[in-house]
């Protein structure tokens, strides 16, 4: 969803290539152009390794590209990076707060780095910081996994900037508090702000406007959820059983199946290219031939989860 | 197979406070052998503190435990030789080998020269890492020191293996392959004690508990708890306990 003309995308990024160690391969190699539009939500989903946290930290200043250039509000990350950090919040994946100084310590820190005052833009983390509010005085240090996260967000955000980045800031988080975290982030993208975030949960990813999916440095795909999601063309079967792991091992000794893969309570499936059946004929195989019982086959859609793991098998 | 009628675990009324703070409050419950428990809740529930005192690490305050048949209170020492543990953070020795890292592991459990040799080979071939045994571990993708951490964990076959949010921040396919070595794990007879955010890896467990401030709130086969919360899936059940929750991490 590119909200604006493309002229004034808020990020653009030019074939940026970075290798950290000779003769291994580059850590990022994207080429051609990429932009991503003002109120983007943009999803960055991929391997370790795949050059996620690399790309951030180009992105954000803190890493020279070995080539390629990128703008962020129009100015070059090489040439004009001090400005670019007057407009950049970034949230890294390592927690990188003082521990020793106090909840409150620490944003007066982050909002005088940048020559502010808080009160000027506590509307902008109000939401979140009321539920640190209670620990103000406690040293950051000493906070749970879902405090640090929150405080972190408050730190990047305390200057106002008109770019995010979240760099896996969900990790470690229970399922409630990661919602709150993504409740958070469509308040900031109302009103207004470039959020590029990358994560290691699909449920995630399906609520950003694009995702790309990165691996080996460079994009495989990046559209949106929906679209990646109806480019799936491969029928996909859920399976179940009363025995899932001599389940798991039967399904991929058929010749007919192509990938099989553990989902939740069920596995999934995907036949070889040119073959297909039916639902029931899959079952009766499986209940006769394999000896399975309670087992239940269904034709289903694909979802985000479903189009990475094929995508990974490239 | 598990084995209903021996547990791994026992634990009655276990309980940890930190001053007037009371972090684990009264829990009890027994994990069977040859089973996968889910151990889930919320950030700041208690279950690091409990899964402190479970692997020998801190006593409790009151309340009775024993683990792989050793008492809690006065067999810690016997706990930590007969578990296995990996967390996310886990830590091999980087600047050695994969070999080294396996064979000074083995030493640390105390495994004879003979028995850890043949161990070594066997879980080198399961982890597809013979190719890699004499690589140093700080060159390996991450994907394989994970694995490595894992073979670590299990090299001395223990009773039963902790294991602290393994996947944490791991895409869906790694995490799919490491669900597999747990499984075969599992099968081999070790019986693994697992933590996760990962709602969808809730459903890998044969029983799961729920912690919410401190207690469990509840505990059952995912399919028995999606039932009795009328849920479609584990995620939902999640969110309806931890609601109940009054504690703010």
């Amino acid at each position: 969803m590119e909200v604006s003309g493309s002229e004034n995308s808020p990020i653009v990024i030019d074939s940026l290539v970075k290798t950290y160690r000779k003769n291994f391969p580059p850590a990022v190699h994207l080429t051609g152009r990429m932009r991503i539009g003002r109120g983007e939500l943009f999803g960055i989903i991929g391997p370790d390794g795949a050059g996620k946290t690399t790309l951030f930290r180009m992105l954000a200043t803190l890493v020279t590209p070995d080539s390629g250039t990128a703008l962020i509000e129009g100015m070059d990350i090489l040439r004009d990076y001090r400005k670019i950090r007057t407009v950049l919040g970034y949230m890294p994946g390592k927690f990188s707060l003082y521990p020793d100084l106090s909840v409150r310590e620490n944003l007066e820190f982050f909002a005088s780095v940048f020559g502010k005052d808080i009160d000027v833009n506590y509307g902008l983390i109000e939401d979140i910081y009321c539920r640190l509010k209670p620990f103000e005085k406690r040293k950051a240090g000493k906070l749970s996994g879902g405090m640090k996260q929150k405080l972190a967000l408050c730190c990047s955000l305390i200057h106002s900037p008109s770019i995010l980045f979240l760099d896996e800031p969900t990790t470690g988080v229970d399922p409630s508090s990661r919602r709150e975290l993504w409740d958070n982030l469509a308040q900031l993208k109302a009103s207004g702000m470039t959020i590029v975030v990358s994560t290691a949960y699909m449920d995630e990813a399906d609520r950003c406007d694009r995702v790309g999916m990165m691996k080996a440095g460079s994009f495989l795909a990046v559209d949106s959820p929906a679209d990646i999601i109806s480019g799936f063309s491969r029928k996909l079967f859920s399976v179940r059983s009363d025995d899932m792991f001599r389940l798991l091992k039967d399904l991929r000794s058929i010749a007919a199946v192509d990938k099989c893969y553990t989902f939740g309570d069920s596995h999934h499936i995907i036949l070889k290219t040119g073959i297909d059946a039916a639902p029931e004929e899959i079952c009766r195989y499986l209940t006769v031939k394999s000896g399975h019982s309670g087992v239940v086959v269904k034709e289903i859609k694909a979802t985000l989860e479903d189009c990475y793991m094929n995508l990974e098998e490239r | 197979m598990i084995d209903r009628d021996k547990n791994v675990i026992e634990v009655s009324h276990l309980t940890k406070k930190f001053g007037d703070f009371t972090a684990v409050d009264d829990i009890s419950f027994e994990v069977h052998k040859g089973e996968i428990f889910g151990f889930l809740g919320a950030n700041g529930a208690g279950k690091t503190t409990a899964m402190r005192m479970l692997t020998g690490l801190s006593f409790p305050t009151s309340g009775k435990g024993s683990v792989a048949g050793f008492d809690v209170w006065t067999q810690s020492e016997q706990i930590k030789k007969h578990i296995g543990y990996m967390s996310q953070k886990f830590s091999l020795y980087g600047d050695l080998t994969v070999r080294d890292n396996l064979e000074i592991f083995a030493g640390i459990y105390g495994m004879k020269r003979q028995v850890a040799s043949v161990r070594i080979e066997e879980l080198l071939e399961r982890l597809s890492l013979t190719g890699e045994s004499r690589s140093v571990v700080r060159d390996l993708p991450q994907g394989w020191k994970q694995r490595l951490a894992f073979s670590v964990a299990i090299i001395h076959k223990p009773e039963i293996m902790f294991l602290d949010e393994p996947t944490g921040g791991v895409d869906p396919a790694a995490r799919r392959q490491f669900w597999e070595l747990i499984y075969e794990a599992v099968d081999e007879g070790i019986t693994a004690f697992v933590t996760t955010h990962y709602m969808d890896e809730a459903e890998y467990c044969d029983r799961i508990s729920m912690m919410v401030d401190g207690r469990i709130d509840a505990l059952d086969s995912p399919a028995a708890l999606k039932l009795k919360y009328g849920a479609d899936s584990i995620a939902d059940v999640f969110d309806i306990l931890a609601r109940g929750a009054k504690r703010t991490e």
